[in-house]
């Protein structure tokens, strides 16, 4: 069922418009600079990030006893309250801040942690930009693993072909898994929400199966963890000491490439056409059902890129919780760079950033980890929600926020 | 649907359009290939579980926990019986279709799996009884989240936030419960903390209009990140906090005395029971009410109940926020009904198979308890034959009531049908 007041607007789509039409201004006189203009973008997503720490902060101070029993004495020694928590709050960031980007060793971890982001991130923008919500990362990324880890402990050839190869299986296994969702959505108009979810509950499981096969175990192992990748098919670590790996690398190519695509090719006007209005692409002639498998597919073979960096780099094997969560930050990283490929790498590389300084933050202050999942979760609320933010800070409505649908929803497919 | 001129005369109305024959037509084409698939899983049972068996084995069931009530069944002959009945339906819905094919397919699988079961279980017992109860102890959970996510929906707001409510409520329901050292505070407290994240929910996809799936999004990230921080600062800290224990069951008199059904059905907590009720109740307020009918008329076509003076925004809230106190029986279920305490993440996607569990229901609450019952019984099923070993890997039997999911949604045996308006924000004039 069509619905027509559905906003199937995409607002990375709005935003990549204005930016590329620079014609369209409201400055009378001839056009607003684009460093104006990259300014004003960043505006919301700046005030999403501070309001983010700062109601974070709060959470810190709400949550720390000796704070607390400072502010019980609230009226014998105000001062005391206040500088005590500012004194947590500041001690808190600092240390995720240094943990993530205040040293070599620091911008290691945050770059290798950032890696899977932006690969899945961009999975699940690209996807965005066709109006589709791809919350199967998850899923693609497992597969990818899968794929990519049999390859990796597998063909024992140089590092030049095996690297190249097992990236490959990653990108084969989350197309064709991301390929599924496309498909059935493409053909039988089955909600991708709802077919990524059970395929990633699946994707679960058959990694479960895998991780008891021998194909997998090592021989003689019933533990479920696979064989050690071999050590040519590991991506290799550029800075000697740190964990960071030229992953981040391919990653910051598929940015280039998804951007590529997305600004410059066909296919990409093609995939904006069908995010923008499914009817106006076929009437004029595209084929909406191929365009909607082939970027379920595509954004599921940049997931299992994602995946195949993981277990070629950071962990060397294939474990049951190798994927985690990181297909649903990355939902979170594609929001807050509004699903732009570079606002996608700028995300994952503060989610990145937020995740190894929470580390940092845990083992010098003992504030747990699980913060940055609360401040990440607020961060994509105020992106989200851009009439929260401009409530809250009294702005004015700018041009790039109007849109709010970013996908279909499930009554109008 | 063909819809009928106002004018039309009584035999415009009798006679049907040449679409209606030809989608009878259709009709009558699919249900004699049903009938083929059931004579085709009917020879399969004999084939291999039948002649799986060995001659002369038997398989025992047990009945019951509490006595040694049990029946003992020829493997073989069992597996030959069922099979054939089974092959008998499918002539007969091949020759002429059976009315009520959703009960005879429903039979059709349960005897499957009981052949299955009879097949796996040979030559040893098994508990019958303890694989049912705890389906039903998997399953209610995930009816009742399924009914959160089928109250939100039919007002046509989806929510996918079903697993960050139900994560929230355990932890509120369980803390509250250790902290004041009453369950049944605990036991509020989850319904509340349910209700307050669906207001969080309602609020951005009513009132911002952010899109859903977004804001559902957002909600399941927050409660993740609240309950595992507040678990990891003050629950490891302070673990009195974090010993909330469970409800008792409570054995329901005569009823729970009846052997077999007794044990399973009437001798459960709580929770058990405020499902067995709230899923009929709800299910008769949404079709047979007024209230349902505004409700679905909201999730339908908000124009036109706006036109006559529904609310929509106000109908939308009230549903959700229902629907969030159900996610939070839901998860407070996991805490203190059945773990007794609170665990990182301890829905583990739990809220997600209820969304399913919705879907598969199409969007009837009955229909969910059955799909959450499916569930349970994959889960439990699987956790019984890890123990005695089968060919089949576990894994495959877990992923099974996903891969039905999938094909149903996709449309294969009855396409699921949502609200028209659901997930579509309205703008009220």
């Amino acid at each position: 069922m069509i619905d027509e007041d559905s906003p199937g607007m995409n607002p990375g789509l709005a935003e990549a418009a204005s930016g590329e039409f620079p014609g369209e201004t409201e400055n009378g006189n001839g056009r607003t600079p684009r460093w104006r203009k990259f300014l004003r973008s960043l505006k919301v997503p700046a005030l999403a990030i501070f309001s983010a720490l700062f109601l974070g902060g709060i959470l810190i101070i709400l949550t720390d006893t000796d704070v607390l029993w400072a502010w019980a004495r609230f009226f014998n020694d105000p001062m005391r309250a206040l500088t005590r928590s500012w004194e947590a709050v500041w001690d808190a960031y600092s240390a995720l801040f240094a943990g993530a980007f205040g040293s070599l060793s620091a911008w290691s971890e945050t770059l290798l942690r950032a890696t899977p982001l932006i690969l899945a991130g961009l999975a699940v923008a690209f996807a965005f930009k066709a109006s589709l919500f791809n919350i199967g990362a998850n899923g693609q990324m497992i597969l990818g693993a899968i794929f990519s880890a049999y390859v990796g402990f597998t063909f024992d050839v140089t590092g030049w072909i095996l690297v190249p190869l097992a990236l490959a299986g990653g990108v084969l296994g989350g197309f064709l898994w991301g390929g599924i969702a496309g498909v059935l959505k493409a053909t039988t108009g089955a909600h991708e929400v709802i077919t990524t979810i059970m395929l990633n509950f699946i994707a679960a499981f058959l990694l479960a199966y895998f991780l008891t096969t021998d194909t997998f175990l090592p021989s003689g192992s019933a533990n479920p963890i696979s064989k050690n990748m071999l050590e040519q098919a590991r991506l290799h670590r550029f800075i000697g000491g740190e964990r960071v790996d030229i992953g981040i690398f391919v990653a910051i190519a598929a940015v280039v490439l998804v951007w590529w695509v997305l600004e410059k090719s066909t296919l990409g006007f093609q995939v904006k056409a069908v995010g923008l209005s499914p009817d106006a692409a076929k009437y004029s002639g595209m084929k909406v059902a191929l365009i909607i498998a082939l970027t379920l597919a595509a954004a599921g073979g940049l997931a299992g890129l994602a995946g195949a960096t993981v277990v070629l780099g950071a962990t060397g094997v294939l474990t049951g919780g190798v994927i985690g969560n990181l297909g649903f930050d990355a939902i979170a990283v594609a929001l807050l760079g509004r699903s732009n490929p570079w606002g996608v790498l700028a995300a994952a590389i503060l989610f990145g950033g937020l995740n190894a300084g929470a580390v940092n933050m845990q083992a010098e202050t003992q504030i747990p980890v699980d913060i940055v999942i609360v401040i990440q979760a607020l961060i994509i609320l105020f992106v989200a929600a851009p009439g929260l933010v401009r409530a809250i800070y009294r702005i004015k409505k700018v041009d790039t926020e109007e849109a709010q649908s970013f996908t279909s929803s499930w009554g109008s497919s | 649907m063909t819809t009928i001129p106002a004018n039309a005369s009584a035999d415009e109305i009798q006679a049907p359009t040449d679409g209606e024959v030809a989608l009878e037509a259709e009709e009558l084409r699919k249900a004699k290939r049903v009938g083929w698939i059931w004579i085709f899983v009917g020879v399969a049972i004999i084939w291999l579980f039948g002649f799986g068996s060995e001659a002369g084995v038997e398989t025992t069931f047990n009945l019951s926990l509490e006595s040694d009530l049990s029946i003992t069944l020829p493997s073989r002959i069992s597996c030959f019986v069922i099979g054939a009945i089974i092959v008998l339906l499918g002539i007969v819905q091949s020759m002429r279709p059976l009315p009520k094919r959703t009960i005879f397919t429903v039979l059709v699988v349960l005897l499957a799996v009981f052949a299955f079961l009879i097949w796996a279980t040979r030559d040893s017992s098994f508990s019958m009884v303890g694989m049912l109860q705890s389906t039903l102890i998997r399953a209610t959970p995930l009816a009742l989240g399924a009914l959160a996510g089928v109250l939100c929906e039919r007002s046509g707001v989806v929510n996918i936030a079903i697993e960050g409510m139900m994560l929230f409520a355990a932890f509120m329901g369980s803390f509250a419960a250790a902290a004041s050292g009453n369950l049944w505070i605990g036991f509020a407290v989850g319904v509340v903390s349910g209700g307050i994240l669906a207001y969080g929910h309602a609020g951005l996809s009513v009132t911002y209009k952010v899109d859903q799936i977004i804001s559902g999004t957002v909600i399941n990230f927050f409660a993740l990140g609240i309950t595992s921080y507040l678990a990891a600062q003050i629950l490891t800290k302070y673990p009195d906090l974090n010993r909330a224990g469970t409800f008792a069951r409570i054995k329901i008199p005569i009823l729970g005395d009846i052997p077999f059904i007794g044990e399973i059905l009437f001798d459960n907590n709580i929770y058990v029971y405020v499902a067995y009720f709230l899923l009929p109740f709800v299910t008769f307020m949404l079709f047979k009410s007024r209230w349902g009918l505004r409700v679905r008329s909201v999730g339908e076509l908000p124009k036109a109940a706006d036109t006559v003076g529904i609310n929509v925004y106000r109908t939308r809230y009230i549903s959700v926020i229902l629907g969030g106190g159900a996610a939070g029986l839901a998860g407070s279920f996991l805490s203190l009904g059945s773990v007794g305490s609170f665990q990182q993440n301890m829905t583990a996607g739990r809220g997600y198979i209820a969304l399913a569990a919705m879907i598969l229901g199409r969007w009837n609450p009955m229909g969910a308890l059955g799909a959450a019952l499916l569930f349970g019984f994959a889960e439990s099923l699987q956790s019984k034959l890890a123990i005695i070993g089968t060919p089949i890997p576990s894994e495959f039997l877990l992923m099974a009531p996903y891969i039905v999911t999938l094909f149903f949604v996709a449309g294969f045996g009855g396409r699921a049908q949502p609200p028209a308006a659901d997930g579509v924000p309205y703008e009220q004039g």
